[in-house]
């Protein structure tokens, strides 16, 4: 995924040339096509929306969403909000860690990464995760093995 | 040809909708019959997910919890002509859970296409804009205001007062705004509709438009949402094509473009000035107010902001008139609520009622209680800002006032349920932890306060110098309600204060807690 060019990101962020108030946008579609924000990205995006990179980097570093470094291929998201406390997510945590995941670190093994997020909307068939955007409710780790799996393959 | 309903909702797709859908359509054409499935949003009765459909001559027969392998027996069985079978609900508008409800914002969700335009015509739709294009915009205006509709969102403003506001501004430019942010635990009304009944709101939007004299409007969604996102942006299309939105909505003099902004992972981005900021590209900060965005909002231009619920009431208020809004509630909170009940419930999902049943009659009545099948220990109403309520204050009407009365929130309708294995220490420290992790940083008592009070709460919890522990804790949250810029870190405490106060052995205090 890291064949990209600063050409090729100018391109597709053209639609946005000189336009301050596109910088979250911005950001937003360099991590779509990319998988995520490479450091050189940040003054591409600088120079095209005419604002300083430190303003960039700001926005950037703001939102939890921005990785700066290639997701791996399946990203497994995992609810650690109230509604999922009340229906046991600690011990889907706790199995996944055994498993050799880490929620809070985010850490990649075989092709797989999970993270830690607040509440994904599905709060009444919790625990509650997502694997590359697609919904699983009363989640285990077989449901989500099965999911990453057909993601990984 | 027989109708089978499977819903696209979230919930279900997560509970195995999709593949569902695909077995019914493979199978059922291996054994010749004529099937169309429609993808529907949620009937909101989570816990039947994934719930499947038949249309038959006396009604729609519902399934309950069915699997993809399931379905080769069903048709066997003969479901489609709505024959019985063990998962077999019989009609689903005569399930109690459904028809208790009064269904007004959520009136359509799960009934029709949430993509078809003929439908949500055919099912009520568009009536209230068409009323809306007769009417002058202070008129619109003062349906909403003597409708009594209060925003959804958490604060509880009077809708019809904000949108006076914005249209007796002079500005060459205004926005309407949805927040579509829903970042409260326990909460997912917003993207229930916005997925099972998206024209709803686009239909309450364009009518705010027409009443303030705003031509742009924007819809903040939490990226956490794709789905949601996914179908707004295909209604949005059909709209334009239909004439809905664009240059003459629905060939009036009135122009109202909408467009989708996707949000990057941020609580704080639900607050309305932070939401602001991200809108306009930056980090979302809070601003101070006043200026109040109404004023001063999108690009220093006044705005309505208004929460999906807020919004998507409203069609139905300009349809039926004012009145027949206002009929239902109690007091000061008008109107049906939209509830939610998560966690750890038996029945959870969505609840349409008007203000004033019970918090007991929600959770256990209408919910049946845990999922564990443990007795209830606490629920929380309102997201992570809101208050921890024990049983004794189950006989609570839910409302805005009398919520607030009993020290708690209504906050977006929310309701989380836990079962009497929650440890209430660790739930305090959660809300201090939260705070630290989505706190904008602008103000000092909620960034440091934050991550201080899960210091304190710790040394609390390990025994350590109780009492002055308990003191600086209770300073903590002093601080923070009364010097905080917004509710992150003003009402963070209010979690923290409940958990305590009710459930002080959590904490192993051993003194007294004042
Ligand atoms: C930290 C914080 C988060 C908020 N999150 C949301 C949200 O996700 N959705 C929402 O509609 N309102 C949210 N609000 C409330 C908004 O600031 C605002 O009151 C609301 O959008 C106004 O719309 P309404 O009057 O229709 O409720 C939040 C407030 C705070 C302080
Ligand atoms: S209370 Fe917290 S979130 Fe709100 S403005 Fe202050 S620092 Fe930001
Ligand atoms: S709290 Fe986990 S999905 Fe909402």
């Amino acid at each position: 995924m890291s064949n990209y060019s600063e050409e090729s990101i100018l391109n597709f962020l053209g639609p946005y040339k000189g336009n301050r108030s596109a910088v979250l946008r911005s950001l937003q579609l360099v991590q779509e096509l990319l998988g995520y924000v490479p450091d050189s990205a940040l003054d591409i995006i600088a120079k095209n929306s005419n604002v300083s990179r430190a303003e960039v980097y700001g926005v950037f570093t703001f939102y939890s969403d921005f990785r700066s470094t290639p997701p791996a291929k399946a990203v497994v998201k995992v609810c650690v909000a109230e509604a999922c406390q009340a229906s046991g997510s600690a011990s889907l945590i706790s199995e996944l860690h055994d498993k050799g995941y880490d929620i809070h670190k985010g850490n990649i093994k075989d092709d797989i990464q999970m993270e830690q997020t607040f509440c994904l909307g599905n709060c009444a068939l919790g625990p509650a995760a997502m694997v590359n955007g697609a919904p699983i409710g009363r989640a285990t780790c077989a449901k989500i093995f099965a999911s990453t799996s057909a993601v990984t393959a | 040809m027989t109708k089978v309903f499977v819903s696209m909702d979230s919930a279900a797709l997560s509970m195995g909708a999709n593949e569902v859908a695909a077995a019914i359509s493979e199978h059922a054409a291996k054994a010749g019959h004529d099937v169309t499935i429609v993808r529907n949003g949620s009937r909101g009765m989570l816990w039947l997910e994934p719930l499947v459909e038949v249309e038959t001559e006396a009604g729609r027969v519902g399934y309950a919890n069915v699997s993809a392998d399931q379905i080769p027996e069903l048709l066997a069985s003969g479901f489609l002509s709505g024959s019985s079978h063990d998962s077999c609900l019989g009609l689903v508008e005569e399930l109690d859970f459904l028809k208790n409800q009064t269904r007004i914002t959520f009136a359509r969700v799960g009934v029709t296409d949430p993509l078809s335009l003929a439908d949500y015509e055919a099912h009520g739709g568009l009536k209230g804009l068409r009323n809306a294009i007769a009417m002058t915009p202070a008129n619109i205006v003062n349906e909403v205001t003597e409708s009594g509709l209060r925003g959804r969102g958490g604060a509880g403003f009077p809708a019809g007062i904000k949108w006076n506001t914005v249209l007796n501004t002079e500005s060459d430019q205004k926005y309407v705004c949805c927040n579509a942010d829903e970042g409260d635990s326990g909460t997912f009304a917003d993207r229930m509709l916005m997925e099972g009944d998206p024209f709803t709101l686009i239909e309450g939007m364009i009518i705010a438009g027409i009443a303030v004299g705003a031509t742009e409007g924007l819809i903040y969604v939490r990226s956490e949402y794709p789905h949601a996102i996914d179908v707004l942006n295909q209604a949005i299309a059909i709209a334009n094509e239909n004439k809905l939105l664009g240059s003459s909505v629905l060939g009036s003099k009135f122009a109202f473009n909408l467009e989708v902004r996707v949000g990057a992972g941020s609580y704080v981005c639900g607050e309305e000035t932070a939401m602001l900021e991200s809108l306009e590209g930056k980090r979302g900060m809070v601003r101070a107010k006043p200026p109040i965005p109404a004023l001063v909002g999108l690009f220093g231009k006044p705005t309505v902001i208004n929460n999906v619920m807020t919004l998507s009431a409203v069609p139905m208020i300009l349809a039926d008139g004012a009145s027949s809004y206002q009929s239902f509630g109690m007091d000061r909170s008008r109107g049906t609520q939209v509830f939610q009940l998560a966690g750890n419930i038996l029945r959870g999902g969505i609840v349409e009622l008007p203000f004033g049943i019970t918090l007991g009659d929600l959770v256990n009545t209408v919910g049946g209680g845990t999922h564990s099948g443990r007795p209830i220990k606490t629920v929380q109403i309102g997201g992570p800002l809101g208050a921890y309520l024990g049983e004794e204050s189950f006989d609570v009407p839910m409302g805005y006032e009398s919520l607030a009365e009993a020290g708690g929130m209504l906050g977006h309708g929310g309701i989380v349920v836990f079962d009497d294995t929650v440890n209430m220490a660790k739930q305090a420290r959660f809300a201090m932890e939260f705070c630290a992790e989505e706190s904008c940083g602008k103000c000092t008592p909620c960034r440091i306060g934050s991550t201080r009070g899960v210091e304190v709460i710790d040394r609390i919890v390990a025994g350590e110098d109780q009492a002055k522990n308990l003191e600086l804790l209770e300073d903590l949250c002093e601080v923070m309600t009364d010097g905080s810029l917004c509710a992150m870190g003003g009402l963070t405490p209010l979690p923290v204060r409940s958990a305590l106060k009710l459930f002080p052995a959590d904490f192993g205090i051993k003194v007294e807690v004042k």
